[in-house]
């Protein structure tokens, strides 16, 4: 391979690092927002998606970036999820007169590091990835700087978020020690013929998933995600949910798919640990939660432990599982965060349970939308969330091991519990009597909640016929480093 | 003779030594940013033991990578804190509690 055909294979990545430094300039001297600027920023996240889809397939420099079919696919999502962050961001912003430049830039970088990671082909790239992408998070969350609970948000994502960077560091320096390389192709031939490194390796391993933990706010390494949901800006906290979710199981997959399938009793028995634990997490605590912003925080929870069931059952057809859950589950947060954000009552949020009460009399639209994502995550049978859910089952219950079929059985016990909360905020919606007026919602949250709401139900089913061969090949590629 | 598992141990040892750090003081923001290096020290000082007992160069660039990206994160930290104190007036740990549950 020449020179710059590896070039040609990180190209998606390239777009997007040269757009944020062109935009980082561009703003520092203009220094206000206008149409041009985040039209520019979603332009560049689209050519990056693009590119993606379209570029050849390969591993560059190596072996430490991997350009395939898994890589393209969990970049599409995430760099689409982007685009769609920017504009609501950039409304909202604009719509509390603090426009930012910096807020297109950040996304960009932290799309950047997404991709980086979903790519990864070695520790090195994993780890500039993640923190690419973690480190553009951080000051997401505490954008509004004139507002403590921002900042609080800010500060405990930042100081959990660091400690979960350190425990995937220590584990890679263990895995690098123990194994001689940090290529996950060589990692892989050296954990398969194991022998006398093997508790070190599986010490580093250990630490690793738990740093991946952390990232996918797993239980029991979950406790950051209630705090910065609710602290964090609306669209911000819509942007959190959907596309880095999507990368951390990448990295989940990329870490156990490439460089531990020899290793799979050990990690198996560590995720079907973290996805029941988070599943019941997410059930019982969101019981007792009245702001939406922190249920929904909970209800993420719940789903990261389905996907990893999803990763537990392992294959293939685990993965399979995986990638398709994560998309659907994307579509349908990101539309419930649009509603959220599209709701205030008299210029203050409506965050509450109750600040929903007869929302159906006053919005039917954003009401409607909101039903039908809660009963999506509640996995009613024709909405997105049934389907995400039935890949995982099935995955699980059809990889011919007891403790899976037993975890999903425990999986679908959660399910139940959960279905509490999302059907109290229907009920709160459709029965009880109007709490006031609401404000009219900003129009490109409001579409964005609604054609999400209708991805959900019905074109989610039209969606499945090519979403899901996509997966199935982007599952097909993980294992060959 | 020092050997390979002195130095492990020495880094075990900071790299525990910092989360307790983190988890344990209930006083100062600072300290939890001096924890957080003291972690990623203890991981530098893994990948060079590692690099040099395998004679193997990977590490030692691993470990300038994580040298250059605890720049940054200190950086960012520090950034985030300075609003914290803007909105607050104070660092204190106990007081990053308005949000609860």
């Amino acid at each position: 391979m020449t020179f710059s055909a590896h070039f040609t294979l990180v190209l998606p990545e390239i777009v997007l690092a040269i757009a944020a430094l062109v935009l980082l300039v561009a703003g520092a001297f203009r220094g206000k927002v206008g149409a041009i600027f985040t039209l520019a920023a979603v332009a560049a996240l689209i050519a990056a998606a693009a590119t993606a889809v379209l570029g050849p397939h390969g591993r560059a420099f190596g072996g430490v970036y991997a350009a395939d079919a898994a890589a393209t696919y969990a970049k599409v999502a995430i760099y689409l999820s982007s685009a769609i962050a920017v504009v609501l961001g950039d409304r909202w912003l604009a719509q509390r007169g603090d426009q930012k430049f910096e807020y297109a830039v950040l996304v960009i970088l932290a799309a950047l590091g997404m991709g980086v990671t979903a790519s990864a082909g070695d520790l090195i790239s994993l780890y500039v990835g993640v923190e690419l992408q973690s480190l553009a998070l951080y000051v997401l969350a505490a954008m509004r700087r004139d507002d403590a609970k921002s900042s609080e948000a800010g500060l405990k994502y930042f100081v959990l978020g660091a400690l979960s960077s350190g425990l995937l560091l220590y584990g890679s320096s263990l895995i690098y020690g123990f194994t001689g390389s940090t290529h996950f192709s060589q990692i892989a031939l050296a954990a398969a013929h194991g022998g006398a490194h093997g508790t070190g390796l599986l010490f580093g391993l250990v630490f690793l998933i738990c740093g991946l933990a952390f990232k996918v706010s797993a239980a029991p390494f979950h406790m950051w995600t209630p705090d910065v949901y609710e602290g964090a800006p609306t669209p911000v906290v819509g942007f959190f949910a959907a596309a880095p979710k999507l990368a951390a199981m990448m990295m989940f997959a990329r870490v156990l798919g490439d460089a531990f399938p020899a290793a799979g009793d050990q990690w198996r028995q560590i995720l079907v640990i973290a996805a029941l634990l988070s599943i019941f997490v997410g059930a019982f605590a969101g019981l007792a939660q009245t702001n939406l912003k922190r249920l929904w925080a909970y209800s993420s929870i719940a789903n990261v432990g389905y996907a990893l069931l999803g990763v537990a059952a392992g294959g293939e057809v685990g993965l399979h599982a995986m990638l398709v859950f994560m998309v659907l589950y994307m579509v349908d947060v990101t539309g419930f965060f649009a509603c959220l954000q599209a709701l205030n009552r008299g210029g203050k949020p409506m965050e509450t349970i109750e600040d929903m009460a007869g929302l159906i009399k006053e919005r039917p639209g954003v009401a409607l939308a909101m039903t039908a994502f809660s009963l999506s995550a509640l996995g009613l049978p024709p909405f997105s969330g049934f389907w995400s859910k039935y890949y995982v089952f099935k995955a699980a219950l059809g990889a011919g091991d007891v403790v899976l079929q037993w975890a999903a059985v425990l999986g679908l016990v959660g399910s139940v519990v959960a279905a509490f909360y999302y059907l109290r905020l229907i009920k709160s919606m459709w029965f009880d009597a109007p709490a006031g007026s609401v404000d009219a919602p900003s129009p490109s949250a409001q579409a964005v909640g609604i054609a999400a709401a209708l991805f959900s139900f019905p074109i989610v089913l039209v969606a499945l016929v090519w979403l899901d061969p996509a997966a199935k090949a982007a599952a097909a590629a993980f294992g060959h480093a | 003779m020092i050997g390979l598992s002195h130095y492990l141990v020495v880094a075990a040892i900071l790299f525990t030594i910092g989360v307790f750090g983190i988890f344990v003081n209930r006083k100062n923001v600072i300290v939890i940013l001096m924890s957080i290096e003291l972690i990623l020290l203890a991981v530098n000082i893994n990948l060079v033991a590692f690099s040099s007992f395998l004679h193997d160069v990977a590490g030692q660039i691993f470990a300038m990578f994580v040298l250059t990206v605890a720049a940054a994160e200190a950086a960012v930290g520090l950034a985030i804190l300075v609003t914290f104190f803007r909105n607050r007036g104070d660092i204190a740990v106990d007081d990053a509690s308005m949000m609860k549950g």
